[in-house]
């Protein structure tokens, strides 16, 4: 199988790797969702239909369960996934300006991808790292103790990637 | 595996751990939590694997879990052979060549960034690192593994007793193990505070051929990490406690429900749960007692309500998390309609210790109908933030300014239990934390996140994030809830923007009153609590900004302006470079001109002007 065929959700590749992971119950639908995501960044409404078959389960209520969590998406993500903290902590010391700066400069809302597919945002409701508030991951990277400054530092940064 | 063989094992494991405290190499530990890696431990751990290789140096780098001092991370700690371990704290990667080589050539440590040294006694004038003014007061029983061993070592975790409480519980008929845990007086500690063998005895008493036992780790609360950080800093001990409810209550399978924001807490969980298999402490006849049991992971997807046992159960089936009515409780009917337990991570992870020393031994720390301690994460405005383990009964004093350190502005609120706990204004800081105490107050234990917050922080803006938090995550089941909460942000927005009116206050407290009285679960009856206690303690700032159009605190955007001060700027032109909607213009060197109407408050300009500029502190915000 190529590449390609194996990325492709449409071809059945995709969703036959994951049928050896899980029994086919109705309890492993989000599992297989999250899974489904890791794999193509999103929920795709073809994955979903095939999911549906899969596990016997309608789209339409797939869908209600899927947007009931916080977690999935239904657009395709950016290349580079911008997360804003705004727990408690990281909220008292400024997050949400910062959240505001950043979404000024890349120009989108929260949940939204950039136009040249490069970045996307989002706001999350706590990565655990109160004590280092405020908190901004870039793709995999934590960054603690930020500033609006400092973000903006980091998307210059990141600018030429 | 069987008893004898698992004594074995720990025998082997000991000397492993004696032969590390000995170590005949130095040893470098790096505290590697999620809060360490976020300070950049990976940066100086790097930087230590380049300095020893450059120097053709042999010792060993050891990767450690979160020992609760975060506001000190990254801490790196070095171990010369036969010598106390010594901590650095707040360790830049430049740093490491100068602390290494005062190790391994001077031959004597390095007194910057030193935090102090884990052996007894006095060091080389070094100061003991638990006797730091924010560890002194501490009494550590589930942290004492927590950044002293190596989380992914499973021999670690034997040498220091672990698996030992399992082979006393395993001894024991289930009935003794539950009297152990009641003369505890262990509570949960989730949040809600109901004695663990109550809540097992109902669920061992209810006839069934199955029964499951979840720990809760979808620790939802924004700005808490009690169990983030055990799970990273010591995975086994939530295990082992896993084991011995699982064992009391009779359940053969189960599963851990943990958020998918946590991925070096699952990345732990999983590898330990490997080493259990591999020694034979999961699966069949689990110590050859007859006991079986297994142990899934289940990813939570991020719904703050699934922290709610029935709305967990729910997405565990694969549903969508909303709660519902109790009775039947999930001790009687759970999972796939089987008797199941919900355990904290927390309250699991004390099972070992319980269970170890004896429940008389828990019992003797604590207050009175509140035994044994807690863990907090001490977050927001205070100077020494982290992860912290303290006797219930402590004061809020105690804790913010013992431990704490105090604030740098003046001390205005802690906040308890998060989105559903309330604000506690000064008069509250003598007030013993306990389950009790706190609900008299207003507010409610909760999992333990403490948030201080200081005169720089808007109350009514605060209250407004709480409100804005649960009316996001509301499952939508019952209206009060759902609607109710809508309307509350609705209010505060109103007043935050300066279009409040006296009569809004009133209308706050009817409509908080009645979502909680008229909403099915824990999220909905005490979603209003923040704002409700921030309205009785601090109704003075309420009406600042209803009345006077004034935010005191200067937070509240509609009610705050940005002003360059002309006498002070030299016009260096930074706050023009870091404006992001060119609201700010003007040639180098003269006055800079600010446009309101472009200005959007971010507050770029304030810190580079505070920081970097020239004149300094030309830009003010005000209220």
């Amino acid at each position: 199988m190529t590449g390609i065929e194996k990325n492709n959700p449409m071809s059945d590749g995709g969703l036959s790797d994951l049928k050896h992971e899980f029994k086919g119950e109705r309890g492993d639908l989000i599992p297989v969702l999250q899974r489904v995501q890791a794999l193509y960044g999103y929920l795709l409404p073809d994955t979903v239909r095939a999911v549906s078959r899969w596990l016997k389960i309608s789209e339409n209520e797939i869908f209600g369960v899927a947007t009931f969590y916080a977690q999935f998406r239904f657009h395709p993500p950016g290349r580079h996934h911008v997360r804003v903290c705004l727990g408690t902590a990281c909220h008292v010391k400024g997050g949400e300006q910062i959240l505001l700066m950043t979404q000024q400069r890349l120009g989108i809302g929260t949940g939204e991808t950039t136009a040249d597919g490069k970045y996307d945002l989002e706001r999350v409701a706590c990565l655990g790292c109160c004590a280092l508030a405020p908190v901004v991951t870039f793709d995999e990277k934590i960054y603690s103790q930020m500033s609006v400054l400092k973000v903006q530092r980091i998307l210059d940064e990141h600018k030429s990637d | 595996m069987n008893t004898r063989a698992i004594e074995e094992r720990r025998r082997r494991a000991a000397a492993k751990w004696q032969e590390v405290q000995k170590n005949p190499i130095p040893l470098i530990y790096i505290g590697a939590a999620s809060c360490g890696l976020a300070a950049g431990a990976a940066e100086a751990q790097e930087a230590v694997e380049k300095y020893l290789k450059k120097h053709k140096i042999e010792a060993r780098t050891i990767q450690v879990g979160c020992i609760g001092p975060c506001y000190l991370e990254p801490l790196m700690d070095v171990q010369m052979p036969g010598k106390p371990r010594i901590s650095y704290s707040n360790v830049r990667p430049s740093d490491v060549p100068i602390i290494l080589e005062s190790f391994f050539v001077k031959g004597e440590p390095a007194k910057s960034r030193l935090a102090g040294h884990f052996g007894d006694g006095d060091f080389d004038g070094i100061p003991r690192f638990f006797d730091m003014p924010m560890l002194k007061p501490q009494v550590r029983i589930v942290l004492r593994n927590c950044g002293i061993i190596d989380p992914e070592d499973l021999d670690h975790y034997l040498a220091r007793d672990g698996y030992l409480g399992l082979e006393k519980c395993l001894a024991m008929p289930w009935q003794d193990v539950l009297e152990t845990v009641k003369r505890s007086g262990l509570r949960g500690r989730g949040g809600a505070g109901f004695p663990t063998w109550k809540k097992w005895l109902t669920c061992r008493e209810t006839e069934s051929d199955r029964r499951y036992l979840i720990c809760n780790a979808d620790e939802g609360d924004p700005g808490a990490f009690m169990n983030r950080s055990l799970i990273e800093g010591d995975p086994h001990a939530v295990l082992e406690g896993m084991l011995i409810a699982a064992y009391t209550i009779g359940a053969a399978h189960g599963y851990v429900y943990i958020r998918a924001e946590y991925p070096l807490a699952i990345k732990r969980l999983k590898l330990a749960i490997s080493q259990m298999k591999e020694i034979g402490l999961l699966g069949r006849d689990i110590l050859g007692s007859g006991f079986d049991f297994e142990i899934t992971i289940k990813e939570g997807a991020g719904a703050f309500v699934c922290g709610e046992e029935t709305a967990l159960i729910a997405s565990i089936e694969g549903k969508r998390g909303m709660p519902r009515t109790r009775p039947p409780f999930p001790a009687v009917s759970g999972v796939h309609g089987k008797p199941t337990i919900i355990n904290n991570v927390e309250t699991l992870g004390t099972l070992p210790h319980i269970l170890r020393n004896g429940g008389e031994w828990y019992a003797g720390r604590g207050t009175e109908t509140s035994k044994g301690t807690k863990t907090f994460s001490l977050v927001g405005k205070v100077r020494r933030t982290g992860l912290i383990e303290v006797p219930l009964g402590i004061t809020l004093r105690e804790v913010v300014y013992d431990i704490g350190g105090g604030t740098l502005k003046p001390f205005k609120a802690v906040q308890t239990g998060g989105p559903s706990g309330g604000c506690l204004s000064d008069e509250f800081l003598d007030t013993p934390i306990d389950y009790e105490h706190l609900a008299a107050a207003g507010s409610i234990m909760g999992s333990g996140g403490l948030i201080v917050v200081d005169t720089d922080t808007c109350i009514v803006d605060t209250a407004k994030y709480f409100l804005e938090f649960t009316q996001r995550e509301s499952c939508g089941k019952c209206v009060p809830c759902r609607v109710g909460t809508r309307h509350l942000v609705k209010i505060l927005e109103k007043i935050c923007d300066g279009r409040g009116e006296l009569a809004d206050l009133d209308k706050l407290e009817k409509l908080g009153r009645t979502i909680k009285s008229g909403s099915l679960c824990g999220l909905g009856s005490t979603a209003p609590n923040p704002a409700l206690t921030s309205l009785k303690y601090f109704r003075s700032e309420f009406i600042a900004h209803v009345r006077d159009k004034r935010c005191p605190a200067v937070v509240c955007k509609n009610l705050v302006s940005y002003r360059i001060i002309a006498g002070k700027c030299t016009g260096c032109q930074r706050c023009v470079s870091v404006c992001p909607t060119g609201a700010i213009t003007g040639p180098r060197s003269e006055p800079h001109n600010l446009d309101p109407s472009k200005c959007i408050k971010c507050r770029s300009c304030y810190e580079i002007c505070r920081f970097d500029a020239i004149a300094g502190d030309a830009i003010i915000i005000e209220s």
